[in-house]
């Protein structure tokens, strides 16, 4: 619904712009589609593999970090998809994680460093059902192409404010002075001239909500998947506590992210100019779940925001029953490695995904050798015997 | 003419109906195959990978013979009826999780097994195979309600009953000890 919104903004957009420059609708209207078209396809074919190199990811296999390949894989059946994503691990100690590819079949996910030791087991699952569930209902698709029909709106709103500025446009409004419309034409333009200014704006705020919509539905089919709401809960306590901002993120990458990478929570004005709900507001819902399926979560969201209207679609909650969720679980288990276990782990991996090698002398001292070292033989700092690389 | 007309619409309409409805039950059909499929790797690989749990945890625990013999048997057992109905497996299988869940469950009177790399990292594995065979059986029954829904009502059920489209059966846990605890009843 909001996807028709933003682009029936496009539409006029470029009709008042045809208005305006040639006199006739329809060579604005063609100029804004051509424009969003190519933008789309470029976006389409080339968008996959930009925001992975934009963030720095380092590709991972099953040997590198088994939990985080079998939580993807868990996710990865629970939701039914047909193919095992690739997983990214950012080297970034801020706490984030999003999901891309345009379609199923060729999708990722990543999970910076900073996320994947402060986790345990249970909210990993959450986070990367949440991730899971963005590809799964080619959130990601949708997103670039809202993306870029803002995009385009932003663009062919400048330049066409920018020629009005200039005074451009005196050949076409001598024109239509001249065909005799006179004062019903001046309001057009008048018309026409807000709208290039309100349009970006008014796109903008369209393309949070349709982000915000995903986010919630993902947020619920992540529940849906893992039936423990808790665990995604509790993990976005601990996202919303962090205050390190991702380094590689951009607006227009942003609504991929499991949080907006540029938050500052407690501000009220985020609600209408974000692309993520309030954490704190997503963590209310989640914990007032009385079951797993969507319609909990629709009833849910209704409790918090005093009636009102559900945020899950019609169709959505009908397609799923009862669902009952798991039993809750005890926040550190046993057989699980501690924070201080997987800090260890995770550096581990990061050393390894850069090509040191890892050699633990006799005394206990483990050498980390860079990849660039070429020698056959190191010397232990420590105790100083010699070991083979 | 024109009534001629209607009633070649009304037809391809229909035709378009019923190709778009057949389909969508086919697909639905093999979605239900398919995560059936992915249940089954998923008890394989947990059969697999018990010998070596075993073999692991042996050297460290004298003591629980019993508790690793039962996991033993209860997975040779269940691997003798993986070739056999839906209901018998899923009792074997049942079985089996209740005998790893006490083996699980002792290990952490052992310390020194619970420090072993190699014995963790099968731990790992276990769990995260445990999930998926949940995981995999709540996306069965997922599948098998979205299907049988479809083979129901109408009008999909019609077309449904006259190419022979049956409607599947849940995978449920029949053992006592997965599901909730027994209730306990004192009347005769």
């Amino acid at each position: 619904m909001l996807v028709v919104g933003l682009g029936t903004v496009l539409v006029l957009l470029g009709y008042f712009l045809g208005l305006y420059f040639f006199g006739s609708s329809i060579g604005g209207l063609v100029i804004a589609l051509a424009v969003w078209a190519i933008m789309s396809l470029f976006a389409y074919f080339q968008g996959d593999g930009l925001l992975l190199t934009m963030s720095g990811a380092r590709k991972i296999n099953r040997d590198d970090h088994p939990r985080l390949y079998n939580v993807v894989e868990e996710m990865k059946i629970a939701s039914g998809l047909e193919k095992m994503p690739e997983i990214y691990i950012i080297d970034d100690p801020a706490l984030n994680a999003f999901a891309t590819g345009r379609d199923p079949t060729r999708a990722a996910v990543a999970i910076t460093s900073g996320l994947l030791q402060k986790l345990n087991r249970d909210e990993l699952q959450g986070v990367i059902g949440h991730e899971i569930s963005h590809i799964k209902n080619r959130d990601v698709l949708l997103m670039a192409m809202c993306s870029v029909l803002l995009g385009t709106i932003v663009i062919l709103a400048w330049y066409g404010s920018r020629f009005l500025i200039l005074g451009g446009a005196t050949g076409s409004r001598r024109k239509s002075s001249s065909g005799g419309g006179g004062q019903a034409q001046i309001i057009v333009l008048a018309v026409a001239l807000v709208f290039m200014i309100l349009a970006p704006i008014m796109a903008q705020l369209i393309y949070f909500a349709i982000s915000r919509k995903r986010e919630y539905l993902a947020d619920a089919s992540s529940a849906l998947y893992t039936r423990y709401p808790e665990g995604l809960a509790s993990a976005l306590e601990k996202l919303g506590a962090s205050t390190g901002q991702l380094k590689s993120a951009n607006q227009a990458t942003a609504p991929m992210y499991i949080i907006n990478p540029f938050h500052k929570e407690g501000i009220k004005a985020s609600d209408l100019s974000s692309t993520h709900p309030p954490i704190s507001e997503r963590i209310h819902i989640l914990r007032a779940m009385a079951g797993a399926a969507f319609s909990d979560y629709d009833r849910a969201y209704r409790q918090i925001h005093q009636g009102g209207k559900g945020i899950m679609p019609a169709t959505a909650r009908a397609t799923t029953g009862v669902v009952p969720l798991a039993a809750m679980k005890p926040k550190a288990r046993l057989e699980e490695p501690d924070e201080v276990q997987r800090a260890r782990e995770t550096s581990d991996v990061m050393w390894r995904l850069n090509n040191y090698k890892a050699i633990t002398c006799n005394c206990g001292t483990r050498l980390r050798v860079p990849p660039r070292f070429k020698e056959p033989k190191i010397t232990c700092p420590h105790c100083g015997r010699t070991n083979l690389v | 003419m024109i009534a001629v007309w209607i009633i070649i619409g009304i037809v391809a309409f229909l035709l378009v109906l019923f190709i778009a409805i057949y389909n969508s039950l086919v697909g639905r059909r093999n979605e239900v195959k398919n995560s059936w499929a992915q249940i089954d790797v998923q008890l394989k690989r947990r059969h697999d990978l018990i010998p070596n749990l075993v073999e692991t945890a042996k050297g460290y625990m004298k003591h629980e013979r019993e508790t690793l013999e039962a996991v033993t048997n209860a997975r040779n057992l269940a691997q003798q009826v993986a070739s056999s109905g839906a209901g018998v497996r899923a009792k074997a299988e049942g079985e089996l999780s209740s005998a790893l869940s006490r083996l699980l469950a002792v290990v952490e009177n052992y310390p020194d097994l619970k420090a072993n790399q190699n014995f963790l990292a099968l731990q790992e594995e276990l769990t995260s195979t445990e999930n998926k065979i949940s995981f995999s059986r709540q996306y069965y029954n997922d599948s098998v309600l979205r299907y049988n829904n479809q083979t129901q009502m109408f009008p999909s059920n019609i077309i449904a009953n006259m190419t022979g489209f049956k409607a599947s059966e849940f995978f449920e846990v029949t053992v006592a000890t997965e599901k909730e605890a027994p209730k306990v009843s004192f009347t005769q």
